[in-house]
C-alpha cells in the first residue's frame, strides 16, 4: 500500500467521521464545525483528486462562506449552551435503517456497474479552464456562467426583501391577536 | 491506484449521512447542514467522473462549479428565511412552524 492510497482512506475516513459527527451532535454551534471540518476534508480530497481549482473553490465558498454564515444564524438564533432535543428512538432507528439501506443498494449498483478508471492522464492548468469557462466554442460555459451570475444576484437581492424588518412585521409582532 | 469505486462509496456514504441528518434532525439550521452534506456528495462524484473516466472534458469541473454556486445562494436565502422565521416565531424548530402565513 503507498502513501497516495494511505492518504486516500485517511482523508475519507476524516471526512466521513466528522460528517458524522456534524449530523448527531447535539451541540449545534459544535455541528457546525464538525461541518467545517468535513467540508474541509471534501476539499482535500479534491486536493488529493489533483483538481487544484475545485479544492480552492470549496475552501474559499463552503469555508470561508457557508460555514461563516451558518454560524452567525446560529449566534443569532439559538441561546448559547443550549442542547438540542433527542430525537426520539423510534425516529433515530427507522432514519438509520432507511440510510443503511440506501447506501447498502447503492454500493451493490457500484459494484455490478463495473465503473474503472481510463488511465488516461488528467491535465487541465487554470490558464485553459478559465478560457474554457468564458468560451462560446465547443466546450465553453460563458452562458450557464451568466446565468449563474443573475441567479446570484437575485438571490442576494431576495435575500435582503426577507430578512428586511418591514414596518408591517413589527406591527404584528406588536398585535399578534390583531387579525389585520 | 484507488479504484473509482471507493471514491464513490465515500461519497454515496457521505450522501447517506446527509440523508440521516435529514431524516433525524429537526432544526432548520441542522437540516441546511445536511443538504450541504449532500450536495457535496454530488460533487465529489462529479469530479470523480471527470477526472477517471472523461479526462479530455471539463464537463464535471463546471457542473461542480456551478453547484457550489447555487449551494451558496441557497444557503444565503435559508438563512434569511430561519432569520425571518425566528423573528416571527421565536424558533426554528420545523414541528413549531405551522403556518405558511403569519
Amino acid at each position: 500500500m503507498t502513501a497516495y492510497q494511505v492518504s486516500f482512506y485517511l482523508i475519507s475516513a476524516c471526512l466521513l467521521g466528522t460528517a458524522l459527527l456534524a449530523v448527531t451532535t447535539r451541540n449545534l454551534f459544535r455541528a457546525a464545525i464538525w461541518l467545517l471540518f468535513s467540508l474541509v476534508g471534501v476539499a482535500a480530497l479534491y486536493f488529493w483528486m489533483q483538481v487544484e481549482f475545485i479544492a480552492a473553490v470549496q475552501i474559499v465558498v463552503y469555508v470561508g462562506g457557508i460555514v461563516v454564515l451558518i454560524l452567525f444564524s446560529v449566534f443569532l438564533t439559538q441561546q448559547t449552551g443550549q442542547q438540542l432535543p433527542r430525537a426520539t428512538r423510534t425516529r433515530r432507528i427507522s432514519s438509520l435503517l432507511a440510510a443503511l439501506a440506501g447506501l447498502v443498494l447503492c454500493w451493490l449498483l457500484i459494484r455490478r456497474s463495473g465503473l474503472t478508471a481510463t488511465g488516461r492522464p488528467f491535465h487541465w492548468d487554470m490558464h485553459r479552464i478559465g478560457s474554457h469557462m468564458l468560451g462560446t466554442g465547443d466546450q465553453g460555459y460563458a452562458l450557464p456562467f451568466e446565468v449563474v451570475s443573475i441567479l446570484l444576484l437575485a438571490a442576494l437581492v431576495g435575500c435582503i426583501a426577507i430578512a428586511l424588518k418591514s414596518p408591517s412585521a413589527q406591527d404584528n409582532n406588536q398585535n399578534p391577536e390583531d387579525p389585520a | 491506484m484507488i479504484p473509482l469505486s471507493h471514491i464513490l462509496a465515500v461519497s454515496t456514504a457521505l450522501f447517506f449521512i446527509g440523508v440521516y441528518g435529514l431524516l433525524t434532525r429537526r432544526n432548520l439550521i441542522t437540516l441546511l447542514m445536511s443538504v450541504e452534506l449532500i450536495l457535496n456528495s454530488v460533487n465529489i462524484n462529479f469530479v470523480a467522473f471527470n477526472k477517471y473516466l472523461f479526462p479530455e472534458r471539463l464537463d464535471g469541473l463546471f457542473f461542480t462549479l456551478f453547484i457550489i454556486a447555487i449551494a451558496a445562494a441557497e444557503a444565503a436565502v435559508a438563512i434569511a428565511i430561519v432569520i425571518n422565521l425566528y423573528r416571527s416565531h421565536g424558533s426554528i424548530d420545523v414541528e413549531d412552524s405551522r403556518d405558511l402565513k403569519y
